[in-house]
């Protein structure tokens, strides 16, 4: 429900945001701007069904979707979308005020957001169509070294030694590891390669875009503690990580849908003031 | 009254390979052509109908990945795979193709194509300056009359040349008009719409039937203007695409676009604005031909200022709010030269810039939508 104060333009709203990605979903309920409840899901082959199911017992007055659903969402529950880019650019000044960049590597993108002083954003940059330097890289390189993904990081972070690995190519990539595990490498230290090969790729791709600055990491990478720590190191940057990383888009996605209305709702009644029906 | 001259042009369209093979049976040639930089005035002096060739659809790329390497411009591989296949009926009518040497990739395709058609190369110079460059130019064109005349038997007289280029002059004045009803605010015209204007009247035999066409297009896109009829309102995003050429099927840039809310009013590329220039009629008309043809600023010529200084007038004149510059993949010289234009959007003009690089196929659709809403949402 909307409960509008007419002098001071305040709204009372419960908000949602819903970032349906190619690997996983999230949800962020937000009342009046402040965080109330954070969900996620894995995308699995069905994301409209998972996304039915995940706010099936949630309840919010606006909702806003983003991520790679977001166009079918909007067809099923009538919700307005932002991309992606726009609604983790929210999320971060959201958490980290005044940032003007944002390094966001998910399940199967990659992108660099750069925003002017107002938050706006003002450049962003993409990897190419192919998952390169993502997610799904590094998940597919875990399973190929036997190592779960929620501990690939730590694992990595065991190595002694650095190791080169040169493809970015997932396929290639595998064949690599392949080669280095039969030439007797430590599982540890090829893990270690694997990890600085994506934090190369996102460093010369925040180069092209943002010279200085703290960077806001987020996105489902951004809770691997190895690919956070070489980052910091690579670029001799600032990293923020907030404490669902993962969350940001969606986070983003429902401070969105509470402004968009709220500012609807403004000029709805301005209108009703000024203007004759 | 759009959509009857919509139906109009469909039926001129179909009409139009009929006239072709007329115009065979009557014992004229028809000559095809690839880029913007052959003199197609050549051609129409020696009787012959010019016919823009370069493949603009999938479909064949299949079949020219058979011979030419996969990681090629998607338009070089559509075109030989389109000759290869017999599947475009153009390039069927065509008794001699007319190619240069714009690109690596197609100097070194066109050396293939010629195993099916005649093919003759006109030898492009890569610098615009005309101390170095203009005369051998120059005497590539006076080749290509020697060889026409030989080819269709016609003698090519300077006389014929002059008619030639005061006909295709008035065809390129008719364009410009056409692209120029997009300058109005809004729009009457959609980007897809000017595509399939300027993109099916390309090869009609008739010079005069498409040069009348475009007029009455124009005309009425005037009236909708004095109206204020349009798809769009004075919020609708305008944006200029600049590039590499497209054509139906290759256009799902300019949907894409369309669809997210946006409005293509301006084309800087050789199917569109590149194409409106004149060439002197005062002049001798070889020499006029070779100084305004290597003047067309395509990413092949070093530098290219050409480029940068038509972008500056069209930001300008078409009141743009967002520049698209499209790379197909393996196009160096444009991918490479949108660092340059990235440049003078943002810093210059304060513009939003997005630069894509894709092929003909739809496999990335998705991944364009994402950057294409996500540079709209910068508006």
């Amino acid at each position: 429900m909307f409960h509008f104060n007419h002098e001071e333009w305040v709204v009372f709203m419960i908000s949602a945001g819903i970032d349906i990605g190619s690997r996983s979903i999230e949800i962020a309920i937000l009342e009046n701007g402040n965080i109330k409840e954070l969900r996620k899901t894995d995308t699995g082959f069905d994301p409209i069904g998972q996304a039915r199911n995940l706010i099936r017992d949630l309840t919010f007055d606006v909702i806003l979707a983003t991520g790679y659903g977001r166009n079918l969402f909007e067809i099923e529950h009538d919700a307005s979308t932002v991309t992606e880019i726009k609604a983790h650019a929210r999320g971060a000044v959201f958490t980290f005020p005044g940032v003007s960049t944002v390094l966001d590597i998910g399940g199967q993108d990659s992108k660099i957001i750069k925003l002017n002083a107002a938050g706006n954003v003002i450049r962003f940059e993409m990897n190419d169509r192919c998952a390169a330097g993502t997610g799904k890289f590094l998940e597919i390189m875990a399973k190929t070294l036997g190592f779960e993904i929620e501990t690939f990081g730590d694992q990595a972070m065991k190595a002694k030694k650095d190791l080169n690995i040169s493809s970015m190519c997932t396929v290639f990539a595998e064949s690599e590891v392949t080669s280095l595990v039969a030439k007797g490498e430590n599982p540890n230290e090829i893990a270690r390669g694997l990890h600085m090969a994506v934090v190369k790729r996102a460093a010369s791709m925040l180069r092209r875009v943002s010279q200085e600055g703290p960077i806001v990491f987020t996105g489902g990478v951004a809770n691997n503690p190895c690919i956070a720590k070489l980052l910091a190191q690579e670029t001799q940057r600032e990293i923020l990580i907030t404490e669902n990383p993962e969350m940001n888009g969606a986070v983003g996605a429902a401070l969105l849908a509470m402004e968009m209305n709220t500012n609807m709702k403004q000029k709805k009644d301005m209108k009703n003031e000024t203007g004759p029906v | 009254m759009k959509q009857d001259l919509f139906k109009k042009l469909q039926q001129i369209a179909e009409q139009n390979l009929l006239d072709i093979e007329t115009h065979k049976k009557n014992g004229n040639h028809v000559i095809g052509f690839y880029c913007l930089y052959a003199p197609t005035e050549i051609a129409v002096a020696a009787d012959a109908i010019p016919l823009p060739l370069c493949g603009t659809r999938q479909a064949p790329i299949e079949a020219a990945e058979e011979v030419l390497p996969r990681n090629l411009c998607p338009l070089i591989k559509s075109s030989y795979g389109f000759a290869a296949t017999d599947t475009c009926p153009f390039f069927r009518f065509s008794d001699m193709i007319v190619a240069d040497t714009t690109c690596d990739g197609k100097k070194k395709m066109f050396e293939i194509m010629a195993d099916i058609k005649p093919v003759h190369v006109l030898q492009l110079p890569q610098n615009q300056d005309f101390s170095i460059s203009l005369a051998p130019w120059k005497s590539e064109i006076e080749k290509l009359i020697t060889i026409l005349e030989t080819f269709t038997d016609k003698k090519i007289t300077r006389e014929k040349i002059s008619f030639a280029i005061a006909l295709l002059n008035k065809e390129r004045r008719a364009k410009k008009r056409l692209m120029d009803v997009t300058k109005a605010k809004p729009s009457p015209l959609t980007g897809m719409e000017l595509v399939e204007i300027l993109f099916k009247t390309g090869f009609f035999a008739d010079k005069e039937k498409g040069i009348d066409l475009i007029n009455e297009i124009a005309d009425v896109c005037e009236q909708l203007i004095e109206k204020k009829e349009s798809p769009y309102t004075l919020k609708t995003p305008r944006i200029l695409l600049t590039g590499v050429p497209i054509g139906l099927g290759s256009d799902k840039v300019v949907k894409i676009l369309e669809q997210s809310g946006a409005n293509v009013v301006a084309f800087e590329n050789c199917s569109g604005y590149k194409q409106t220039f004149q060439v002197d009629e005062i002049k001798d008309p070889v020499t006029a031909l070779a100084e305004q043809y290597l003047s067309i600023p395509c990413s092949v010529m070093s530098p290219n200022q050409g480029r940068i200084d038509l972008l500056k007038e069209m930001i300008k004149e078409f009141s743009i709010d967002g520049v698209v510059d499209l790379t197909w993949q393996a196009c160096h010289t444009y991918n490479i030269e949108s660092h340059h234009i990235g440049k003078l959007v943002q810093d210059s003009y304060h513009l939003p810039f997005l630069h894509l690089e894709t092929d003909y196929s739809e496999s990335d659709t998705e991944q364009l939508r994402v950057r294409i809403e996500a540079f709209l949402e910068m508006m």
